[in-house]
């Protein structure tokens, strides 16, 4: 390599070191690992109704088809544990039964499994299976069924359901500028590339499943808890995977049934679910509803903010997204209110996706931010900073760092946020409206307990191992760099093995805590081998375990408020005639600790303001209310940008680092680029037309109407 | 995807023999369209007659001035063939506008015109659908119908035809030309290809099974300004929710005449002849634009969901009128 980074490669822009392999096809995902026996193809076959039993199901003509080698039912499947009660502690390491019993919960829940000799085969037999049901009515629809709204005990990451800081009713009657309004987020959908895949294969009575996931050590608990076997005798494999988004942090019918078929014709199985199953198999965002309520002085000052948000839950399994948990520190109003509310539908349970919480929260209440500015006459960038404040205003700590301010300032000099269209329809180009619009991000940086090894063998090669997965984020190369660096050795002296749960337990990929947790342990576990190096000038293998506790057990994050922080800016042009919207430019400032990987870091914050524009103006899985899926379940109807979207999204990292995070600080960065996003665009919306849409995502129908 | 039997024709005249001998036969061509729905066990064929490679790949030019499109001429192929876009600039910008790269490059001239609806009741076979299953209702109608028809609708279906080289051809009067399994040929227009569905929404178009499209005939192009605009929700990969292709003559500030054809609106290209007659009606151009606008969606009428086509096509059809004139503001 030409730069000089073996010295100190941390920080720099180094290539992924995966990178060559995974573009020439070299690196197996789930769906591809070659192995010495051929697999079997297994294939789901999903319920057609949202809610009854199965009455009867006939498999005939599927068992007598060409090649089929098992057709599994309820009736046949093996006995497993019952799911449980909605609520679990630890929801992602518990039983996960398929093909339990004849209950169908929601559209697209497996009935039967076919398994054949090829996946054509498997697929053409599917088609085959007959099952008559007895139908119930479904209870579907949010809105229509608001009043049997429940608070959950906790919200996720068991955040605090309802908070009240202040007085928020007094301040908000009291005035003097108010805001009150109401946004909808429609469900939304992970979309990893690389749906969910696996293979199983048994040797006796030891399991192995190669599959898709971000978090190794949950999969490995879930699927020995279902089985109903030691902990022991499960191995998962996941040395690369296609994306996750969150709808890979638990354990998922293709993994069970993989499992189940390979025990039954002791062969591996592979399974794969198809882009249409995804969408009714693996969670998604729940539809919510959220009130936003501000109240503030005539100078901007803010005197009150309360956010109460309504969801979508199932009565099979509870998940409430923090919806209202940003609105907890992003500003410091005297008085803060938020609450959370469920609506249990007949539908499949939400899952964390991109941002849980953050994300949707974060249109809502950015959006009011910009309403009130407006209704101020103020500049929005103005008005956020003169709402910032460095004491997390629910905790009463303060921040570890906080550079919210920076990230504002800085961003809107390099956007040239001061040539603003400073009213509504106030620029044009041709047949467009321009506008521009700005939105803070705030994220909470976790860290997760981690461990690592480091090895050097004798010829000073350096080996990596921990559970942990790179999820498309970079992983592998930010590990490579932390050991490299420790070590004094060269990049390419370093292999980073992961994904394997024969390898020291990580937190996994989730939360954007992979990259402080994973590398503040192999930083541990570096230092170990280099004291034990230095003690002695034997040529030998030197091999050391490092460890990082979570956040839970760590003081600093009870000291400490910790949080990523960021501003958006985007320029749109909204056709006169069409109402269609279409993204100009984007620009992303962020303060998240040190960075480990200048690229790779700068390459998620675009992946995250890519997905904010399509939350804000593409992303909505309708659900139609007679049948309970998703009517529109496919990439080819559930709209996600295109390249043609997004022409020019750049983003940069505010000089920080966070010595109350970790050993290294970092702070996490992957979900912090979507977190405002959308709103930017929004806010940019009604800049450029002066109709401001409450409704996501904003379709240009919303835009001529209003 | 049931399994199915595959031979390659030798000519275009064995290959609809082959398909008209078999009622459980179909043709393939690119297969963009036809392998998805044989994936999601909404087309069944038991039998495959791949005509791709059969020698209907050439464009030529006609003794009138028009050009022949040969049915396998690939999508970007025609898109980007200098006859066509020098008199047809209409037609490769529909194709333009039309799916992805990669689906261009596989999809047929013939194929385009015979893609099925992406109504989303239609493509999952768990959900009633007339046109999948006659007589098992319209899970449209009261659905989720945003992408759906405001014109030319029946109470069976609701579906929009997706193509924009079909609205094009449309415009242009393009000439379907067919052979069939016992070799008679004939030329359709374009304009009558699609069936209406109130006589039933199973069959799209009035082609007889096993009867194969060969080529499309452009007659020489009308005089005047081409454009085609596509409003859509995202900037790629994305079906009209309305499309306006608009042939407009206008000289020195005055309309002459012009053609104007409608995407996204109905189970086919949708043009009305009182609406290009109103081009040239009223002295003042924009008043003009109205009363085509007006005339191309009377009797529209929309279904919860996709209301707001209506309005969106008249500001369409105004917008896209006026900049085929060279009269936009």
């Amino acid at each position: 390599m030409a730069l000089d980074i073996s010295a100190n490669p941390i920080g720099q822009p180094v290539d992924r070191v995966d990178g060559r392999l995974k573009v020439t096809g070299g690196a197996p995902y789930a769906y591809e690992h070659r192995l010495e026996r051929a697999p079997a193809y297994g294939v789901i076959v999903p319920a057609t109704i949202a809610k009854g039993r199965v009455r009867a199901i006939d498999a005939t003509a599927a068992e007598a088809a060409p090649g089929v080698l098992l057709v599994m039912t309820h009736r046949n499947a093996p006995k497993q544990p019952a799911f449980g009660p909605p609520r679990a502690s630890a929801r992602f390491a518990r039983a996960r039964p398929y093909l339990g019993d004849d209950r169908v919960r929601h559209w697209g829940e497996p009935v039967a499994f076919v398994v054949a000799d090829t996946f054509e085969a498997a697929r053409a037999a599917a088609a085959l299976v007959t099952v008559e049901y007895q139908a119930e009515t479904p209870v579907l629809g949010l809105e229509r069924h608001l009043k049997a709204a429940y608070a959950p005990e906790t919200i996720n990451v068991g955040m605090k359901t309802d908070t009240s800081e202040g007085d928020f009713e007094a301040a908000f009657a009291a005035g003097p500028v108010t805001v009150d309004a109401t946004y909808h987020v429609a469900q939304q959908h992970h979309m990893a590339l690389e749906p969910h895949a696996a293979i199983a294969s048994w040797e006796g009575d030891e399991v192995t499943v190669r599959t898709s996931t971000q978090n190794v050590a949950n999969t490995r608990k879930a699927l020995a808890a279902t089985l109903e076997i030691p902990l022991e005798k499960v191995r998962i494999v996941s040395p690369y995977v296609g994306g996750g988004f969150g709808g890979k942090l638990g354990m998922r019918a293709e993994v069970v049934l993989a499992a189940f078929g390979a025990r039954t014709l002791k062969r591996p199985v592979k399974v794969a679910q198809s882009r249409q199953q995804v969408f009714s198999n693996v969670g998604h965002r729940p539809e919510a509803i959220q009130r936003v309520r501000l109240s503030a002085t005539r100078d901007g000052k803010l005197t009150g903010v309360s956010h109460e948000v309504w969801m979508q839950s199932s009565p099979i399994e509870e998940f409430a997204e923090q919806t209202a948990s940003s609105t907890r520190a992003l500003y410091g109003a005297p008085s803060i209110l938020t609450r959370h509310r469920l609506v249990n539908l007949d539908m499949q349970g939400g899952e964390p996706v991109r941002a849980p919480g953050e994300a949707p929260g974060l249109l809502a209440l950015e959006s009011a931010v910009d309403e009130l500015a407006h209704k101020l006459g103020l500049d929005p960038v103005e008005m956020r900073i003169l709402n910032d404040t460095q004491t997390d205003p629910e905790k009463k700590v303060p921040f570890s760092s906080r550079k919210l301010v920076e990230c504002l300032r800085e961003g809107a000099a390099r956007f040239g946020w001061s040539d603003r269209p400073k009213a509504p329809r106030e620029r044009r180009d041709g047949p467009t409206l321009i506008g521009y619009g700005v939105a803070a991000a705030i994220r909470p940086n976790y860290l997760g307990p981690c461990a690592a090894t480091v090895r050097v063998a004798e010829d000073r090669t350096v080996r990596v191992r921990t559970d942990m997965t790179d999820i498309g984020t970079g992983t592998y190369t930010i590990l490579a760099q932390v050991a490299a660096e420790e070590l004094g050795v060269p990049l390419h002296a370093v292999t980073v093995e992961l994904g394997d749960s024969r390898f020291p337990v990580s937190p996994g990929s989730g939360g954007s805590w992979g990259a402080a947790s994973s590398a503040s342990a192999v930083l541990d576990a570096a230092r170990k081998v280099k004291a034990e190096m230095a003690r002695t000038d034997e040529a030998r293998v030197f091999e050391a375990t490092g460890s990082v506790k979570g956040m839970r057990e760590t003081q600093s994050y009870k000291d400490y408020s910790q949080y990523c922080f960021g501003a958006h800016f985007a320029e749109v042009a909204v056709d006169e005639d069409t109402g269609e919207i279409r993204l100009r430019r984007m620009l992303g400032a962020f303060a998240a600790g040190r960075i480990l990987n200048a690229k790779t870091a700068r390459s998620q914050m675009i992946g995250g303001m890519i997905w904010g524009v399509s939350s804000a103006l593409f992303e909505e899985a309708v659900v139609d209310p007679r049948f309970g899926h998703v009517v529109n379940g496919d990439l080819g109807e559930y709209h996600v940008a295109a390249h043609a979207d997004v022409p020019n999204v750049d983003a940069f990292f505010i000089e920080e680092h966070d010595d109350k995070a970790n050993p290294l600080g970092a702070k996490g960065v992957g979900e912090l680029g979507i977190c405002g996003a959308g709103a930017a665009v929004a806010n940019a919306v009604f800049n450029a037309t002066g109709v401001r849409v409450r409704e996501f995502p904003i379709t240009l129908d919303k835009v001529l109407v209003g | 995807m049931t399994p199915f039997t595959y031979e390659r024709a030798a000519d275009a005249a064995a290959a609809a023999k082959a398909v008209a001998e078999r009622p459980d036969a179909a043709f393939i061509a690119g297969g963009t369209n036809l392998v998805d729905l044989m994936k999601l066990g909404v087309a069944r064929p038991k039998h495959l007659v791949d005509v791709s490679r059969l020698k209907l790949d050439a464009i030529d030019e006609t003794e009138d001035g028009g050009l022949v499109v040969g049915a396998q001429v690939k999508n970007s192929a025609l898109a980007a063939d200098a006859r066509v876009r020098r008199a047809y600039p209409l037609l490769s910008r529909a194709l333009l506008a039309g799916a992805s790269g990669q689906l261009r490059n596989a999809a047929s001239t013939g194929g385009n015109l015979l893609q099925r609806t992406r109504c989303p009741y239609f493509t999952n076979t768990a959900t009633p659908c007339n046109k999948r299953t006659p007589g098992s209702g319209c899970s449209a109608l009261g659905g989720f119908n945003r992408i759906h028809a405001v014109l030319g609708a029946s109470d069976a279906c609701i579906a929009t035809h997706p193509s924009d080289m079909a609205v094009a051809m449309t415009a242009l009067d393009a000439q379907v030309r067919t052979v069939t399994g016992d070799g008679a040929t004939r030329e359709i227009p374009v304009s009558e290809l699609y069936r209406d569905p109130a006589q039933g929404p199973d069959a799209d178009t009035v082609l007889a099974h096993g009867e194969l499209i060969t080529a499309v005939r452009l007659p020489p192009p009308p005089p005047g300004r081409q454009v085609y605009r596509k409003v859509r929700d995202r900037a790629s990969y994305a079906f009209a929710l309305v499309s306006v292709a608009a042939v407009v003559d206008a000289r020195d500030g005055q309309v002459l005449g012009g053609r104007l054809a409608l995407g996204g609106v109905a189970h086919k290209p949708w043009r009305v002849a009182e609406a290009e007659q109103a081009l040239s009606a009223e002295s003042r151009p924009e008043a003009s634009f109205d009363a085509a606008a007006d005339a191309a969606l009377k009797g529209a009428r929309g279904y919860g969901a996709n209301d707001f086509k209506i309005d969106l096509a008249k500001r369409t059809i105004r917008r896209t009128l006026a900049d085929a004139a060279g009269l936009s503001s």
